[in-house]
């Protein structure tokens, strides 16, 4: 493998291009069929985390007969590590709603909305000033399409697309059951689309420029480009716009230290890569995925103190509503403590391991089963900082 | 009618008396009195006509709608890791001491409330806080100091 490779920067999400009127109205005039050809070709998959197909997304909701339908863009943004969403929304906001715009047009919406962390309240006044001139637009162009905002109040777990309708509903962020999945059963029990802020803006960026040349960015099963937010024992934290397809190894290259230990990819609900695996493992959907989240730790680093970190987080995030997550977080946060304390043997962190196995198997969403990624990789790979 | 109910009764009249309009109007309530008392969620059941169990059971899930009150001017530090390992730490310390207060705490004159925050997502610029809606990046306690005392002069 070609590790010494230098990562291939790429400038598309943040590009000026793709924002004025005319450029939109040519992005609109396409068929919807054209539309979710053009996605499926390209091989977009979810910039939020989860990765499922744009494409199908946009056609399964457009199946639906149901008239009344909706565009969700999900700017709940609060993976510990991320923080890709925010600059887009302050830099090119009005791609976001563009992008809206063109899946409303293709699955036959007339009402989207933005659910925004209450973390980023700070940006209303700006995203209201570009949604008016969007608005203007949208009437110059004859096209029946509104956006509203609603905010959010600090949950984590309302980044989960069902929650995150409950909390639009005005009720307590608690996950649906799945199925129905949104594209039959979303925002107001209707079919809805869903997707990340960056995912919007990458669909918008692919109708303009065509599937083939997305398609030309990244490997088989991780298409295209997409932001990467880099923190933790880096010389040079930020966002960056990167092809994906590369190795964890070549990842560190670029932004370590010299002494980086373990990376964790895609935040506290990610994996944690050590530094023996940097050079097979390869950053997207074939590898470990991620939503953008990439912390750096050098050797100076306790991954005792860092899984103690992420568990006190999910402690707190999980929203309580079943039993695996609810107990599971706490008993996990508590079992490392012991352990760590000598109240435990060793021994236990197994029995622990098996608690984070069974919570993937029975949390009821991505929270809960998730917790699980990000207590194997770091107590598998770094044991003895576990118990000394 | 009592100031609380006029504010409820503008936000109702702004966002509407449908269930979707609870978590607006309670953010409303926050946004104007810092927090929510028995007495404004009462109100709110009243006015969407719903159980105030109802209203009491949305606004506990959701950290940033305080059901205790809060000083004028809420600071909500990142603990999160990418913070903590840029010493965020310190930053609540200081903070700490130059307000003599303890996390959780609001100062007697109702100024200041100090509380701890999960990822506020500025991870490349920690440690992080949000003074109310306002984000401060990159803090030292020689910064927090400064941020403050103009705080105490508004």
């Amino acid at each position: 493998m070609a590790n010494n490779k230098p990562l291939k920067k790429v400038d598309l999400i943040f590009s000026e291009a793709f924002l004025n009127r005319d450029e939109l109205k040519e992005v609109l005039s396409r068929s919807a069929d054209e539309v979710i050809q053009e996605l499926l070709d390209s091989g977009l998959r979810g910039r939020g985390g989860a990765g499922f197909p744009t494409g199908l997304k946009w056609k399964f909701t457009r199946d639906q007969k149901d008239p009344e339908k909706y565009v969700v863009c999900n700017a709940d943004e609060g993976e510990p590590g991320t923080f890709k969403d925010r600059e887009i929304l302050d830099r090119v906001g009005r791609k976001v709603f563009n992008g809206m715009a063109l899946c409303a047009g293709t699955i036959g919406a007339k009402e989207g909305y933005m659910y925004l962390r209450g973390e980023y309240r700070f940006l209303l006044p700006k995203l209201y000033q570009i949604l008016d001139e969007f608005h203007e637009d949208m009437k110059a162009l004859g096209i029946d399409f509104h956006i509203d905002i609603k905010l959010g109040s600090g949950a984590y777990v309302c980044g989960e697309e069902s929650a995150l309708f409950e909390s639009m509903e005005g009720d307590r962020g608690e996950p649906r059951n799945k199925p129905p999945y949104p594209t039959e059963y979303g925002f107001r029990g209707k079919p809805t689309v869903i997707n990340n802020v960056e995912t919007f803006v990458s669909a918008l960026i692919i109708s303009r420029i065509g599937a083939a040349e997305y398609q030309k960015l990244g490997t088989v099963d991780s298409r295209g480009s997409k932001l990467f937010s880099v923190s933790g024992d880096t010389p040079i934290p930020g966002i960056y716009e990167l092809e994906l397809g590369m190795t964890v190894e070549q990842f560190v290259n670029e932004f370590g230290d010299g002494d980086t230990k373990a990376v964790q990819v895609g935040g506290a609900a990610g994996f944690c890569v050590p530094r023996k695996k940097f050079n097979d493992t390869i950053i997207g959907f074939e590898g470990v995925p991620t939503g953008g989240s990439m912390m750096l730790f050098n050797s100076s680093r306790s991954m005792y103190n860092v899984l103690h970190n992420y568990l006190d987080f999910f402690k707190e995030e999980s929203c309580g509503q079943c039993t695996p997550c609810r107990v599971g977080c706490q008993q996990l946060f508590l079992g490392i403590e012991a352990v760590k304390r000598g109240e435990k043997p060793a021994s236990y962190l197994d029995t622990l391991l098996k608690l984070s196995q069974t919570m993937k198997i029975t949390a009821k969403c991505g929270l809960g089963q998730s917790v699980g990624n990000s207590f194997h990789s770091i107590v598998n790979n770094f044991r003895e900082e576990m118990i000394y | 009618m009592s100031e609380i109910e006029t504010l409820v009764k503008e936000l109702a009249d702004k966002h509407g008396r449908k269930r979707e309009s609870l978590i607006p109007i309670l953010q409303g309530v926050v946004e104007k009195e810092r927090y929510l008392s028995d007495e404004a969620m009462t109100e709110i059941a009243r006015e969407l006509d719903i159980a105030a169990a109802q209203v009491y059971g949305t606004a506990t899930f959701y950290s940033f709608l305080d059901t205790v009150p809060r000083g004028k001017y809420v600071i909500r530090v990142c603990k999160t890791i990418s913070c903590s390992m840029k010493n965020g730490n310190e930053v609540i310390k200081a903070i700490s001491d130059i307000l003599k207060i303890q996390v959780g705490e609001t100062t007697p004159d109702k100024k200041f409330t100090l509380l701890e925050a999960n990822c506020l997502g500025w991870c490349h610029k920690g440690p992080a806080m949000l003074i109310n809606d306002t984000p401060y990046t990159e803090l030292t306690p020689q910064k927090v100091r400064e941020i403050i005392a103009e705080y105490n002069r508004k």
